[in-house]
């Protein structure tokens, strides 16, 4: 049997009223890919992550994660929607970093990270603490666990929630404009803890991002979006070295010229 | 002279024990109307499909008046089959008024919780029992602490309104010891110098714990 991929989209389409934000989407996923996705805003491309971690219901098409539906459960061999224990169970396997951190603010480094792994994973308190320890380790702020948010400057925040995001032992990591929100200065630290973690973990990664450098170095294949649709998708020599299409085209350069 | 010095003294004791009669149903009826009132606004958020029925719930409880529902409560459901005492009547009464009221107040506190919060809460999977209980409540709560306490103090105002079913509180007490002497002058001032001490009272506590968890929570 041929392995499964770790997500598959399949004709996923998702529309606010008359707009459609996502046109009849098909993107498959391996296991310990790393796809970036680019594109200008209003083209679908933060709608995809939030469709996969079920922050967003979709209106046609499938969801799979390993094989296995995710908006829908299989009854009596048909596909259904699913219902919350379902999307539960295989949502589990996902994770999430947001562009504005969403970080508990009345909880520490600490308590943030170990929140979901004692009430979810119902793991005892001091092997949730060790392993938060461990993970505020790798993203470098050991010396910051008992500090609240409001203590922490943009670029730390984001890696505290991407250690809080990774407590949960996601095989699938979202990370959704990640840098968008940071000063300049602080974006660095937190693409260095992401290229850490690509390289550490076992883990399919899929970025919405605007750090084209970034993508460019960081992933094995880059997705362009536009008015709802992928419109060129490739490795990243081949999509910023020789373009397509015409819209990818003006698009990198629009970008590039910008800086 | 109009205000005898003695009489008030006598007629304190009796008073005093009246107060406690009073008291009682503040406390007990707020602690129920800030557990249903609470009870209400999850409901309303975690199970969608009640919202409707809640608004019209809360609609009604708030557009008719306290006292003609402490009587339905106190003369219209023995019809039904349920007969309860003047005082558990009139303080459910009392509770589920202000718990109309106070659910508002809690909505208002969810609806104040950034979207991004909730989103967090489901990327980590967490249920929505403990996403209320450990992410949206301890956020939602320390804003609405003065709102909730204006209407603790607006209800022990209104606990007057259960000398109408005859329950033995300040004001039933006061107004038999007026009937009984003809002296109304004392037992009303002393009933309202009693109202204005424990609101004030009440307005301090309020404002210290206001104090303690805004240090709680805006480290």
């Amino acid at each position: 049997m041929t392995e499964q991929p770790m997500v598959r989209f399949d004709n996923v389409s998702k529309r606010y009223g008359a707009l459609t934000v996502l046109d009849g989407l098909n993107l498959e996923i391996a296991r310990g890919e790393k796809v970036s996705i680019i594109g200008p805003s209003g083209s679908g491309k933060t709608t995809v992550l939030r469709m996969l971690m079920t922050l967003e219901t979709i209106n046609d098409g499938v969801i799979w994660v390993e094989g296995q539906p995710l908006t829908h459960m299989e009854r009596n061999g048909k596909l259904v929607p699913a219902d919350l224990a379902h999307i539960r169970k295989i949502r589990a396997k996902i994770g999430m970093v947001f562009q504005s951190f969403n970080l508990f603010p009345h909880m520490t480094a600490m308590q943030n990270c170990i929140e979901a792994p004692i009430t979810v994973l119902g793991m005892k308190r001091a092997d949730a603490e060790a392993r938060a320890a461990e993970l505020l380790d790798m993203v470098g702020l050991s010396e910051k666990k008992d500090h609240y948010p409001s203590q922490l400057s943009g670029g730390q925040q984001q890696r505290v929630a991407i250690a809080r995001a990774c407590a949960m032992r996601p095989k699938i990591m979202l990370f959704d404009e990640v840098t968008s929100a940071l000063d300049p200065e602080l974006v660095g630290e937190v693409l260095e803890v992401i290229r850490k973690l690509g390289r550490e973990h076992d883990l399919t990664m899929l970025m919405v991002t605007h750090q084209m450098g970034f993508a460019k170095e960081f992933s094995d294949r880059v997705c362009f979006f536009h008015a709802g649709k992928i419109c060129e998708q490739g490795p990243p020599a081949e999509l910023f070295g020789a373009p397509k299409n015409e819209r990818t085209r003006q698009f990198l350069h629009a970008v590039l010229e910008a800086g | 002279m109009i205000w005898d010095w003695a009489f008030a003294f006598e007629i304190l004791p009796v008073l005093a024990r009246a107060a406690i009669v009073s008291i009682e149903a503040t406390l007990i009826g707020f602690a129920l109307a800030a557990s249903l009132g609470l009870v209400l606004a999850v409901v309303r958020i975690a199970v969608p499909w009640t919202g409707w029925t809640i608004s019209v719930l809360v609609e009604l409880i708030r557009s008719t008046p306290l006292l003609i529902q402490i009587f339905f409560l106190y003369f219209v459901f023995p019809k039904f089959g349920v007969v309860l005492d003047a005082f558990t009547a009139g303080v459910l009464a009392i509770g589920i008024h202000y718990a109309a009221y106070c659910s508002e107040v809690y909505r208002a506190g969810f609806d104040n919780i950034h979207r991004g919060q909730w989103e967090a809460s489901i990327a980590l999977n967490l249920s929505s029992w403990t996403t209320f209980r450990d992410i949206i409540i301890p956020q939602a709560i320390p804003p609405i602490v003065p709102a909730l306490g204006n209407y603790l103090v607006a209800l022990f105002k209104e606990t007057p309104l259960l000398s109408a079913i005859a329950v033995m509180e300040l004001m039933q007490t006061a107004k038999i010891i007026g009937s009984d002497t003809f002296r109304y002058t004392e037992p009303m001032t002393l009933v309202g110098l009693f109202f204005l001490a424990m609101s004030l009272v009440s307005a301090v506590l309020i404002r210290s714990l206001e104090r303690l968890l805004n240090r709680r929570t805006m480290r």
